[in-house]
């Protein structure tokens, strides 16, 4: 197992009791935070601008850098704004709707709810696979 | 209004741990904390990294719940819904390349456009998705 792993787990692991803390991962409090026209939750917003406000200076600085510190290359990632980002957007944010889950805090309570939690991964993983036929 | 403040202070503690966790991890692993491209390419290269990623978060939840933080938690869609959502979100997530995890949290925080435009756009969806639902008495 290399360093890369380790400290990967590590940051996920990381990332999910965040995820615990910050209340995503209950899928009413996520409801109740997209109701903005009914009883909403705003509190949630807070953990996207927590979030960004602390990830902005890790980014910052792998940017001025080549090489990640673990010596890994950086990806190249895609900035083309297409129909297929909107596209695939609007059906991420209809389905993110109708249960109050999306994919980390899905994983997050796996254990807890393997029922529920297993029906969403392999519908998930299913629609990932026809989205790969279909383009 | 029968909100409780602390569930702000929960939610800002909870976002400045994720944001640092997925912050470091670019800065160190090189990769984008994306957890449905993750998924997707669970048994690609390198099968380490993502492997350990998604036990990370499965442990996450172990923890959370050996200390009775899930236990308010309830899910309240049927099997149906769950089938519908999850297939949403995985084909939304797949040809957008990304979730609220990449595009929300990583995205933005590298001011990439391209994923200000998928948020925001998803934002609306979901808004409308639960406005819609609420009206239907679901």
């Amino acid at each position: 197992m290399n360093k890369s792993g380790i400290i990967s787990f590590i940051l996920s692991l990381l990332f999910g009791i965040g995820l615990g803390i910050s209340g995503m991962t209950n899928p009413q409090n996520v409801i109740g935070f997209l109701d903005v026209f009914g009883n909403w939750k705003p509190a949630l917003i807070l953990v996207m601008g927590a979030g960004i406000l602390f990830a902005i200076p890790f980014f910052y600085i792998a940017k001025k850098r080549d090489k990640s510190i673990l010596g890994e290359n950086f990806p190249n990632i895609p900035t083309i704004i297409d129909t297929k980002l909107i596209i695939g957007s609007i059906a991420f944010g209809i389905g993110w709707g109708i249960a109050g889950i999306c994919p980390g805090p899905a994983l997050v309570i796996a254990t807890h709810f393997p029922k529920e939690i297993g029906l969403f991964l392999t519908a998930m993983i299913i629609g990932g696979k026809i989205a790969d036929i279909k383009v | 209004m029968n909100f409780d403040i602390s569930v702000f202070y929960y939610a800002a503690i909870g976002g400045a741990l994720l944001g640092v966790a997925s912050g470091l991890y670019y800065l160190l692993v090189g990769r984008i904390f994306g957890v449905s491209g993750i998924l997707f390419s669970l048994f690609e290269k390198p099968i380490a990294i993502r492997a350990l990623s998604v036990l990370g978060l499965l442990a996450a939840g172990l923890i959370l719940s050996k200390i009775g933080a899930l236990k308010t938690i309830e899910i309240k869609a049927n099997y149906i819904e769950l089938i519908i959502a999850g297939f949403l979100v995985g084909y939304g997530s797949r040809i957008a390349n990304g979730c609220t995890s990449g595009h929300g949290i990583c995205g933005i925080s590298r001011f990439s456009l391209r994923s200000l435009v998928s948020v925001i756009i998803f934002m609306i969806a979901a808004i409308i998705t639960v406005f819609i639902k609420s009206k239907l008495g679901a």
